[in-house]
């Protein structure tokens, strides 16, 4: 543990102060991975589409560990560490394929759709000269195996055997918002990175932050897609971890509390000249427009309109993370509606005209504080609840996150 | 037109577009499209795949005009600027009024504290209407292909 570290008690107001040093510490970035990443967690894995075949497998991350997520001759799903158990090295070198074994480049080591080590390259030696001895056990260092539990088609994986079950961990009033995006089979449309110059909690931050989607996304507000005057709401569940922030179309006179204040994302004037992109249906059918829901550590499921996404923070380092965006519809869907898809996927991504300021914002943060580790940010919209909330204009689930992240912590 | 023609015009167009963006003359550049132009940014492995999903589509020089608007008056993001090199223009004729275009480009993107840094590299895919509404060659057709599947931090302007 570093001597930072050591020295930091979280404030005395609780949970409506973060202390930046949660941004900046290299001892902390290492109790997470140990303690959330590789402890009692649900990490997201990926769709179940991506991997939909026997031999379809894809690499992605538990925080700094490197994984596989495979799908075996049976149809069970498998996740393991990519390290060869021999000296280490990854095992899978693609970011999705179709196997029927793995192959550790180095030394040849073999392993199944399992991740279990099935040979060892000149085990016996050649020609009865080297080799291992016979009560060698390599399989010792094996790749760990994850524990993995789908719901809904979502993938999650686990190294410990006391996280919950993965409907227990999401909590009811979550997993029932999963339920309604995820009701049917899905396709993957595709997907592409993010790269953040900031801690990833900056950005499970923000996702879980309802107070700033008006004020800092500029073209939602102007057209109407969301201001904190609709009908709508906050949802806090598992242990304050996980949450769903929702709103419904339009129905009433927006903006008179906007103007009021005259706030810069107040401007009515402007107008889409192709206002295609926003044409949306109600495929769900309960008038919810958007829904952002996230599950700690790192998961986020986007409905907006018709833009569905799974999004996955990867930590990169104390200053640095990766966002995985996977778009997708449904199998279902016909041409029209892949192409609304498609020209609603403008909204998001690192070009979304309603997504593209949140890795800057979070970019802005990191920098800020860069000379004020002991200084807090001030997170008392809505007092200092951690509870569902009727109105967006409170920052529950933001101190939610904090509450679930102190308590793998111990901090 | 003679191959040695058709190169030039071609290459004046490609040229035309990266300096009205580098410039910062966003406002110019619809105007680089037929009025029903497709402007589409993917990524290679994406495209590999055979998945459609766009980093950014516009499917008219509106919708390219929306996105300028929305640049210029709605979008946060730190002020920067954009360098761009396209190389290596390989033409194919498709008939006598259109070409196929395929290019390198790399953009070098500077930031308003100094740093400057490879932000990106790919390919120009373009279909190209030689003599289009203003007189001028214009994309009916410009797919960017990204090499790489992340960006860093964000892709506001237009590459």
């Amino acid at each position: 543990m570093s001597a930072i570290l050591a020295s930091r008690t979280w404030p005395k107001e609780g949970l409506t102060r973060v202390p930046y040093w949660v941004y900046q510490d290299p001892g902390l970035y290492e109790r997470e991975q140990e303690r959330i990443f590789r402890g009692d967690a649900w990490t997201f894995l990926g769709l179940e589409a991506e991997v939909a075949n026997p031999g379809d497998y894809k690499t992605t991350f538990v925080g700094d560990m490197p994984v596989v997520l495979s799908r075996d001759e049976a149809g069970v799903l498998h996740a393991w560490e990519n390290r060869c158990a021999h000296r280490g090295a990854l095992i899978a070198l693609r970011n999705q394929g179709n196997a029927r074994e793995f192959a550790c480049v180095y030394h040849n080591w073999t392993y199944d759709l399992s991740g279990t080590l099935t040979g060892v390259a000149f085990r016996r030696g050649v020609g009865g000269q080297g080799g291992m001895p016979a009560d060698a056990n390599p399989a010792s260092q094996s790749p760990r195996k994850l524990r993995v539990e789908s719901y809904c088609g979502l993938a999650f994986g686990t190294l410990s055997t006391r996280t919950p079950p993965i409907e227990a961990y999401l909590g009811e009033n979550i997993a029932v918002r999963i339920r309604r995006v995820m009701k049917e089979p899905v396709k993957v449309l595709g997907s592409y990175s993010q790269m953040f110059s900031n801690n990833w909690k900056l950005y499970m931050d923000n996702v879980k932050d309802s107070y700033h989607a008006s004020l800092l996304h500029l073209f939602f507000t102007t057209f109407r897609l969301n201001r904190l005057s609709q009908k709508g709401g906050v949802v806090v569940g598992g242990d304050g971890g996980n949450h769903v922030s929702y709103s419904m179309r339009d129905t009433g006179t927006a903006g008179e509390e906007y103007a009021r204040e005259k706030l810069r994302s107040s401007n009515d004037a402007f107008g889409l000249e192709a206002p295609g992109l926003l044409e949306a249906v109600d495929e769900i059918g309960d008038g919810i427009t958007l829904q952002i829901l996230s599950v700690f550590p790192g998961f986020v499921l986007q409905q907006i309109f018709n833009s569905l996404a799974v999004r996955q923070i990867i930590p990169k380092g104390v200053g640095r993370s990766e966002l995985v965006w996977t778009c997708f519809g449904y199998e279902s869907d016909d041409a029209a509606m892949t192409a609304r898809r498609l020209r609603q996927a403008n909204l998001v991504g690192p070009a979304g005209f309603i997504s593209m300021e949140d890795g800057a914002a979070t970019g802005f943060v990191q920098r800020g504080v860069a000379g004020s580790p002991d200084r807090a940010s001030f997170i008392e919209m809505g007092g200092d609840a951690v509870a569902s909330s009727e109105s967006r204009v409170t920052e529950t689930s933001v101190r939610g996150l904090w509450k679930s992240w102190r308590g793998h912590m111990g901090i | 037109m003679s191959d040695i023609e058709l190169q030039v015009s071609v290459e004046s167009l490609l040229a035309r577009y990266v300096h009205a963006i580098d410039d910062d003359r966003l406002e110019d550049w619809p105007g680089f499209f037929v009025d029903q132009g497709i402007y589409r940014i993917v990524t290679a492995e994406n495209l590999e795949r055979g998945l459609p999903l766009p980093v950014m589509l516009a499917e008219s020089r509106a919708m390219l005009r929306d996105r300028v608007n929305s640049l210029r008056r709605a979008n946060v993001y730190e002020a920067q600027r954009y360098r761009h090199s396209v190389t290596a223009t390989l033409i194919d004729r498709i008939d006598s009024a259109r070409v196929r275009a395929t290019s390198n480009f790399m953009v070098v993107r500077i930031m308003r504290t100094g740093e400057s840094a490879l932000f990106a590299s790919g390919r120009y895919l373009d279909r190209i209407l030689l003599k289009g509404d203003n007189g001028q060659p214009q994309f009916e057709e410009r797919v960017v292909v990204l090499d790489s599947r992340a960006v860093d931090t964000l892709l506001a302007i237009p590459i």
